[in-house]
């Protein structure tokens, strides 16, 4: 009875300590592509025209989404804010509350999230079906790196996609606004730009926004191209890669958002 | 590299031409023919002039032995098939020749050099003498036949564009496919895709090609096409093949020697005619298709009549 118990009680422990050498392993397996993808820089600079390439998958073929969705976030923020802003007449403040919100957070949140759904599920389905189609392997073995080829070149068109993004996403946000705002609802358009160009500072607001959507891309990007190139080589593989990839991307984005907005933004300025 | 050096460097490392490999390359296999032997029975030395050894090689995954105690000779200019059923271990062998895997006891070499103690660049050196053609031909799908054959050439030299263009022509007239050069992979057909992959497989002039299961799919036209080109690349450009495969009929038309590998052993090796003549249990049921005999119909399992009766 007691030699089963603690048999059982051994087994776990066994489970438990197996389970957390391989999940440490593969961090460190994650952690070990990190860098040698990030030592691949040059290849993938080498091969300018193949990143530029990557540049216009990851970022201009995602540009109808992302400029649509500020649009509308933009125009959504703008009647909820005049909506609570005007009871407290304030409704001349529309135009700050609405570009703060949009470039120190809803820029580069939203546009991450959509960028990771958007550019970076194509990523890993691209890179996962190379690797089950064995491309990956027959690049290596005609002695090209697929690393410095295939994955280098992809993460370095999300690093330089993303920011850019963010950036139109908040652009067409701040218009949206203006549609609603100033167009629609009839609020002074020197108010509006006046009070905007007052309330937003260029280092503390713009900066912070793009260091941030700088940070997402890298976060994306690098997720994107490792689920990609650890998928199992099956359909399911793929498919199970580019789920993870959205869900991990995400998650990490507003994980990191909360991080650098605690670091960013504590007040004052 | 200045393509010249390029080619000169492998002339003087890969030695003898290719009517001098021909025809010596029956003695090269000094292993008694009358019969097939059993594995590791006729250990031939080291020998120089063996394009790809391998001795004594065992691999596995964790606890999971997949290959052991694998010895074979591969001479220069031969052309070679490993057979076996699926699964027991034939693609590893190529991975192992390739560098992609590393044997957990015995020795690989390569043109002489040993595989598992290379370092990357030199591995990398090693592999631009080597061609491999994939099973599905992993053809790069983003790119056209063109750019597919034209991509080694890119990386590996800075030839100017019009001699890559001649090259790919060249490459491409070789399997007959001169025409498809503007098509992309998703249109061509599973026997022109692997005569692509071959073209590709070739375009750095390689010592060496490894072919996984080139016959897989094929319909009977271009299964004779592509086991036509195997043994004619290898007559015309002096290339060693090794043939990883099931298909029994069609190998033992084009290859000069066999391995059988079952359970990651090799357990017969012959001339196709020994293989023909063998009275061998395993090679039998192998060259005859039966569905029984060695390699069992049912997998393992407890008693048909305990398991069908066991709640009774």
């Amino acid at each position: 009875m007691l030699d089963s118990v603690l048999a059982g009680i051994a087994a776990t422990l066994r489970r438990l300590g197996g389970g957390t050498v391989a999940a440490i392993g593969w961090l460190g397996y994650a952690a070990r592509f990190g860098v040698a993808v990030v030592l691949e820089t040059p290849a993938a600079f080498a091969r300018l025209s193949l990143t530029l390439r990557e540049i216009y998958f990851a970022g201009v073929l995602s540009l109808v989404i992302i400029l649509v969705s500020g649009l509308f976030v933009g125009m959504v923020l703008a009647l909820q804010g005049y909506d609570v802003l005007q009871r407290y007449g304030a409704a001349e403040s529309l135009g700050v509350l609405v570009a703060l919100s949009l470039v120190r957070e809803l820029g580069p949140v939203v546009a991450g999230l959509l960028f990771a759904s958007r550019a970076g599920s194509a990523i890993t389905a691209e890179i996962g079906l190379m690797k089950a189609t064995e491309q990956l392997s027959a690049m290596e073995m005609m002695a090209v790196d697929p690393l410095a080829r295939v994955v280098a070149p992809r993460f370095w068109g999300g690093v330089v996609s993303m920011p850019l993004l963010a950036a139109l996403f908040s652009t067409l946000g701040v218009f949206g606004a203006y549609l609603v705002g100033v167009k629609l609802i009839g609020i002074d358009p020197g108010a509006f730009w006046g009070n905007m160009q007052a309330g937003v500072d260029f280092r503390y607001d713009i900066v912070n926004g793009v260091i941030k959507s700088v940070v997402f891309g890298i976060a994306v990007s690098m997720i994107a191209v490792f689920e990609g190139y650890d998928a199992k080589p099956t359909a399911e593989g793929v498919s199970t890669a580019t789920t993870r990839t959205v869900v991990e991307s995400s998650l990490a984005i507003l994980g990191l958002d909360f991080v650098l907005t605690v670091f960013m933004f504590r007040g004052g300025a | 590299m200045a393509p010249a050096g390029l080619r000169s460097g492998r002339r003087a490392l890969w030695g003898p031409t290719r009517r001098a490999t021909m025809s010596v390359f029956p003695r090269a296999i000094p292993i008694p023919m009358s019969e097939l032997t059993a594995p590791g029975s006729a250990l031939t030395p080291v020998r120089p002039d063996h394009a790809v050894e391998l001795d004594d090689v065992t691999f596995g995954y964790d606890q999971r032995p997949v290959l052991t105690g694998i010895t074979m000779r591969i001479p220069r200019g031969g052309v070679v098939a490993i057979m076996g059923g699926s699964g027991c271990g034939k693609t590893t062998i190529l991975r192992l020749i390739g560098g992609q895997l590393r044997p957990q006891s015995g020795r690989v070499l390569v043109g002489g050099e040993s595989v598992p103690d290379l370092d990357r660049d030199a591995l990398y050196a090693m592999r631009r003498k080597l061609g491999m053609l994939f099973q599905f031909g992993a053809l790069f799908t983003d790119m056209s036949v063109y750019e597919n054959i034209a991509f080694t050439l890119r990386e590996h030299t800075n030839l100017p564009e019009e001699l890559i263009r001649d090259l790919v022509l060249m490459k491409l007239h070789a399997v007959g496919l001169r025409g498809a050069a503007r098509l992309m992979p998703a249109e061509l057909s599973g026997g022109m895709a692997r005569r692509v992959a071959l073209a590709r497989a070739i375009a750095l002039d390689p010592m060496l090609v490894l072919y996984d299961e080139p016959f897989a799919g094929l319909d009977p036209i271009s299964l004779g096409v592509v086991g036509q080109l195997i043994r004619r690349m290898s007559e015309a450009l002096g290339i060693t093949s090794l043939v990883v495969t099931h298909d029994v009929y069609e190998s033992l038309k084009i290859v000069d020697y066999l391995y059988f590998v079952s359970d990651g052993k090799i357990i017969a090796e012959g001339t196709p005619a020994d293989v023909r003549a063998s009275g061998d249990a395993f090679v039998r049921q192998f060259v005859d298709g039966q569905p029984d005999g060695p390699v069992p119909f049912h997998y393992p399992a407890p008693p048909y009549r305990s398991e069908l009766f066991a709640r009774a």
